[in-house]
């Protein structure tokens, strides 16, 4: 197997480039891609949102139908969760951990790519909803009574989409778990490795036990509507509660597979720009790993009122607030890392420092509703709604939006305007607390989720105007960040290895954006912030633990896409089948050529290539 | 990775299965892949617990008159055996006779073939009864988490044919014997998962 190494700085055509994009298994490629897919369809749950919010401009209004509302707001949560934040998160861990560990690739460069393309094809047949029928309406937890009961095609959209990117997570999941247990470079110990690393570790940890109940239970929903099932349907003997036990198992931990990631971007945002050690390192990782844990046994929190009775409720109430102690812990952490530090006020820093306040007070009203009996109070009311939002987009959102523009720099080469990113900070914040701290009150005052409209009279109007001013200046923020990231592009100012002058991390030792096959030789591990020490004692770079020796890389591959391409013919079948002859017989197909494309994979030997001294020596050079 | 490195029964690894990188990560990925698995099937075993003999008004299907335990006695045996047998096949990997790994895999092949058949009668059979996939949500419970398990037997034999035919003709290498030993390790999990099936369902769906 001898494949020509892709030069550094050769031009090639569109069709090229093309082909290289759907066949690329390099990890800093397929994290780009995650951006751009995750990004895109980001700015899709945004535009939902800013209808929902129109809609609730002012009581009785009819900018949208009812019918619409409902697709509106379920497409709105469904997209945000496992279309936006989580691919956008997974590109960065894909961009930034082989490189923080000191490795070349991740463990399965191949299924990183078949993972990247489910995660793509399950959103774009979600979405196709929109076009081709009727987009789903039971809201984003889908609850069976009401999906059951969906008319058209919707829910069905929902069941397939979320079945074809939920596999494409899970691969990622494994992938990353098993990049992090043995492709550390020398000297790099569990206790070395960077925070992002570790919360990127307990996170797909998450995944790999969170994600096959949502498996099942979307295949539950799927028989049910479209192989005659009876899982749901009660007069056959079935039980709707089982739907909403097995969608909780999954979505609780769902919410820290998202935040965990989130507190490991800020972690490291903090120590660089406090210029000091992260504080209670270990304290950190031990409070990562138990919220993990914890995770996984407070999912009933969700059904409180469902009627579980006291003894259950009131175990799932005491592992719910025991869930703050770790967090806490984390709260203080860095507080104390912030603490006497040289800090320097970046646009990445200015997010971490807007995300504690923000994060505490969705933590508070968190354990507010853990407290059962005060749940039968809150629950399904605008309270709820404040919540959620205020951790998801109080942490998750404004990790993500710190986290581009800290690692902007490694991985296209060039700095985001920092003028332009405080203004997109100060917009998205100032809108964010305008659009979701009044809720808290509306909830209280009887304003329930997932209404269409409200009457006039209730005292509601203005902050419900308010709230939607809010989400007008958020969407300014977003914008200014997209013009930002066009003129970058466009100035094209490239950028050393370490940008930001304070990097702590491997990644910041090797160039911006690193050579395809990251570092020239493995680099020896010395301690906690590897590249910090090394500054420290007048090193420029790291220390290599091999001499340069070739280096084995994997090959491109167009399987990844066609196994997908497969599946989403598959997944149109299954749903028209019903209505359709041709149905079955384009299910089959489409199950049939992804079998194939896996036997392909599997008969036909694929060793990699290695890139030889010579050519290393070349780039390297070329660089100086 | 070199293909075409022989190797004597002397100079193979005692790992083979771990000896490359690339191995070590398949190793490590496959038992993650099987954890993931576990719980996928806690989930079908729970929701077939809640649902077991739950049926409308008027059925008449009962765990109880339904199951008959000399078949499903026979299908355990089965598959018990080819995961013996599957045992014997990596002991030849690891000694690098290649020829009987073969000999005892296709033997593993065939006993599984043999249960798959058993499984499709049995189906067949309650099907004819009126036990349909739509008869009530226990039916449905029932054939889902009993139908992944034979999904599973099934993808695996196809794997298993893939794997004998691919390699017939060139032997062990590095590559190869992370294939067959992850494999194995698939192979026990359905085994694993089956004993259940057969305690959770068939024994105490008859004697509980």
């Amino acid at each position: 197997m001898t494949t020509v190494a892709n030069s550094v700085g050769q031009k090639k055509g569109f069709g090229a480039t093309l082909w290289d994009w759907l066949t690329t298994v390099d990890h800093k490629k397929i994290g780009i891609l995650y951006l751009i897919g995750g990004g895109f369809f980001f700015v899709l749950g945004g535009i939902e949102a800013m209808l929902i919010r129109l809609q609730l401009l002012i009581p009785n209004n009819d900018f949208v139908s009812a019918g619409f509302f409902n697709e509106l707001i379920t497409m709105h949560g469904t997209t945000m969760i496992f279309l936006a934040a989580m691919p956008l998160l997974f590109g960065f861990m894909n961009a930034i951990v082989p490189l923080q560990i000191g490795a070349r690739d991740v463990a399965f460069p191949f299924i990183n790519s078949l993972g990247f393309w489910m995660f793509f094809f399950g959103g774009l047949f979600l979405n196709l909803s929109w076009f081709l029928d009727a987009a789903p309406d039971a809201g984003w937890t889908s609850y069976a009574s009401l999906s059951i009961a969906s008319t058209g095609h919707g829910i069905d959209f929902y069941a397939i989409g979320l079945q074809i990117a939920g596999a494409g997570t899970l691969m990622a999941g494994i992938n990353f778990l098993v990049t992090i247990i043995n492709m550390r470079a020398p000297g790099m110990t569990y206790m070395r490795m960077p925070l992002f690393t570790w919360t990127t570790f307990v996170a797909s940890a998450l995944i790999l036990f969170a994600f096959p109940p949502l498996t099942i239970g979307i295949f539950f929903l799927t028989f049910d509507r479209m192989f005659g099932g009876n899982f749901f349907d009660h007069t056959a003997g079935g039980n709707t509660i089982i739907w909403e036990h097995i969608f909780w198992i999954f979505g609780h931990p769902e919410v820290y597979i998202l935040i965990l990631p989130a507190f490991g971007i800020f972690s490291e945002i903090f120590s660089v720009f406090a210029r000091k050690r992260l504080f209670g390192y270990s304290a950190m990782v031990f409070a990562t790993v138990l919220i993990g844990f914890l995770g996984f046994m407070v999912w009933a929190h969700h059904m409180f009122t469902v009627g579980l009775g006291p003894t259950a409720n009131a175990i799932f109430a005491v592992a719910t607030m025991a869930i703050a102690v770790p967090t806490g812990v984390k709260i203080f952490n860095w507080l104390l890392t912030i603490w006497g530090g040289s800090i320097k006020i970046t646009t990445p820093m200015l997010y971490a420092l807007g995300f504690i306040p923000s994060f505490v007070m969705g933590g508070v009203t968190g354990v507010q509703q853990g407290a059962a009996p005060l749940d039968y109070q809150l629950h399904d009311s605008y309270f709820i709604v404040a919540h959620f939002h205020y951790v998801i987009v109080g942490g998750v959102v404004l990790a993500i939006l710190a986290a581009t523009h800290y690692w902007w720099p490694k991985m296209f080469g060039t700095m985001l305007s920092e003028k332009l990113g405080k203004i997109t900070f100060w917009f998205f914040f100032i809108g964010f607390h305008m659009t979701f701290f009044l809720q808290h009150f509306l909830g209280l005052m009887g304003m329930p989720r997932r209404v269409w409209t409200y009457m006039d009279g209730q005292g509601w109007n203005l902050f419900n105007m308010i709230s939607t001013i809010g989400a007008i200046l958020m969407a300014i923020g977003v914008i200014v960040l997209i013009i930002n990231i066009i003129m970058t592009t466009a100035k094209n100012v490239r950028v050393g290895n370490d940008p930001w002058e304070d990097g702590r991390t491997l990644e910041w030792a090797i160039p911006s954006p690193p050579p395809f096959y990251n570092f020239a030789q493995t680099p020896l591990v010395r301690g906690l912030d590897t590249y910090w020490i090394e500054k420290q004692e007048g090193h420029n770079g790291y220390t290599a633990a091999e001499p340069v020796t070739d280096i084995h890389m994997p090959n491109g591959s167009i399987i990844p896409f066609f196994m997908t391409l497969g599946l989403f013919i598959a997944g149109f079948g299954a749903m028209y089948r019903v209505d359709h002859s041709w149905g079955l017989a384009v299910l089959i197909f489409g199950l049939a050529f992804t079998f194939l494309m896996m036997a392909l994979r599997s008969i036909k030997d694929d060793l990699g290539y290695y890139v030889t001294k010579d050519q290393i020596r070349r780039t390297e050079r070329g660089r100086d | 990775m070199d293909l075409n490195t022989k190797f004597t029964p002397q100079s193979w690894p005692d790992h083979p299965e771990t000896a490359t990188m690339e191995a070590k990560n398949k190793f490590v990925g496959f038992w993650l892949f099987l954890g993931g698995e576990t719980v996928l099937f806690a989930t079908l075993f729970a929701t077939y617990l809640a649902l077991k003999n739950s049926v409308p008004d008027g059925n008449e299907f009962r765990t109880e008159t339904l199951f008959e335990l000399p078949l499903v006695f026979v299908m355990t045996m089965l598959l018990l055996t080819s995961s013996l047998t599957s045992v014997y096949a990596m002991y030849h990997m690891k000694n690098y006779n290649f020829k009987a790994m073969q000999v005892w895999l296709a033997i593993t092949g065939f006993l599984g073939l043999g249960f798959l058949a058993l499984e499709v009668y049995e189906f067949n059979h309650y099907i004819h009864l009126g036990f349909t996939f739509g008869n009530s949500a226990f039916s449905s419970a029932f054939y889902t988490l009993v139908g992944t398990h034979g999904l599973h037997v099934a993808i695996g034999l196809v794997w298993l044919t893939l794997l004998i035919l691919r390699n017939a003709k060139r032997g062990l290498n590095l590559y190869n014997a992370t294939k067959y030993y992850t494999f194995s390790l698939y192979w026990h999990f359905i085994d694993v998962v089956w004993v259940f099936i057969f305690t959770v369902v068939y024994l105490m769906g008859v004697v509980g």
